[in-house]
């Protein structure tokens, strides 16, 4: 497959100005069918890029600074915040979208670096495998979550059972 | 000695060594990072799935003074990045954005430790002044 441009060839020489058309397929550097992933994947370093710092500023935020910060994480914190469907969204889209990013990164990381094929392959194999683990996970914890954990008898789990599960089971 | 150097200070060329390299050098190192503890992120709080009191040991980790520093550290990385993609951002999207890129470095720089100083100021008045 070659590219055309009507226009770079000039009659009155009868030559081609460089890079005109007609380049043997081996010396493109991309390959034609392939060719708009990388450019699919830079975008979506910048799109996802400009989302996480909002992302995840908001999540430093309400988890670190306001409150008691640091302290008032546990159990209880979490299921409080998960009981807002909102909040599972926020962090849904925020671990889909920073494992993508960061994967993405890392694959460029090891095209970079690694040279030898059978090396990036590896590399790259156990990137996705680890990438595809951590987002199915994360994923299938934030939709399963139970947060008001009762004992065999059915009474609430004293101590880790957040304040709102007392309204609802009493 | 003539210069032959492409920069007036003869120092390199106009990237290797300079404010553009080392913003890139910055931005990967960082990345990698933050990369990796994403991984143990996702893994310790799917904690909360194992049972309330997995999930507040391993979490109790994090109170550790030795980790308060250590996510000083992490929410520098993460500030950093942060900044400096939005920079990239600029570079690539802006029209004067090659023109300036170093000076939206040093804003990058002079905004991380604004952002830095008060965080870590607050973090530790929550971490001392806190049990």
């Amino acid at each position: 497959m070659t590219t055309t441009n009507s226009d770079a060839v000039l009659p009155s020489q009868g030559i081609e100005a460089p890079r005109s058309g007609r380049i043997d397929p081996k010396y493109l550097r991309s390959n034609p069918s392939t060719g708009s992933f990388e450019m699919v994947a830079w975008v979506f370093m910048r799109v996802s890029g400009a989302a996480l710092v909002v992302l995840i500023f908001v999540h430093l935020w309400t988890n670190l600074m306001v409150g008691d910060g640091i302290h008032q994480i546990d159990f209880a914190f979490v299921a409080g915040k998960w009981a807002n469907p909102v909040w599972q969204f926020w962090d849904l889209t925020m671990l889909w979208l920073a494992m993508l990013h960061g994967t993405n990164g890392m694959r460029t990381i090891i095209n970079d670096y690694a040279e030898k094929d059978s090396t990036r392959l590896w590399l790259k194999s156990m990137l996705y495998v680890a990438s595809a683990v951590i987002i199915i996970l994360g994923t299938m914890v934030i939709f399963t979550f139970e947060p008001c954990l009762t004992d065999d008898a059915g009474n609430l789990l004293e101590g880790v059972a957040p304040q709102f599960c007392h309204g609802v089971t009493n | 000695m003539t210069q032959t150097k492409s920069t007036p200070g003869g120092r390199g060329t106009l990237y290797k060594g300079r404010e553009g390299m080392w913003s890139w050098v910055g931005h990967r190192i960082t990345g990698v990072g933050i990369f990796f503890f994403l991984l143990v992120h996702v893994l310790d709080t799917s904690l909360v799935r194992v049972s309330p009191e997995a999930y507040n040991a391993v979490i109790g980790a994090y109170k550790h003074p030795i980790m308060i520093f250590g996510e000083i550290g992490l929410v520098g990385a993460i500030v950093f990045h942060a900044f400096n993609g939005l920079r990239i951002i600029l570079v690539d999207f802006w029209k004067q954005g090659t023109r300036y890129h170093k000076h939206m470095l040093y804003a990058v720089l002079i905004l991380w430790f604004v952002t830095m100083a008060a965080f870590s100021a607050r973090h530790l008045m929550i971490f001392f002044g806190g049990e």
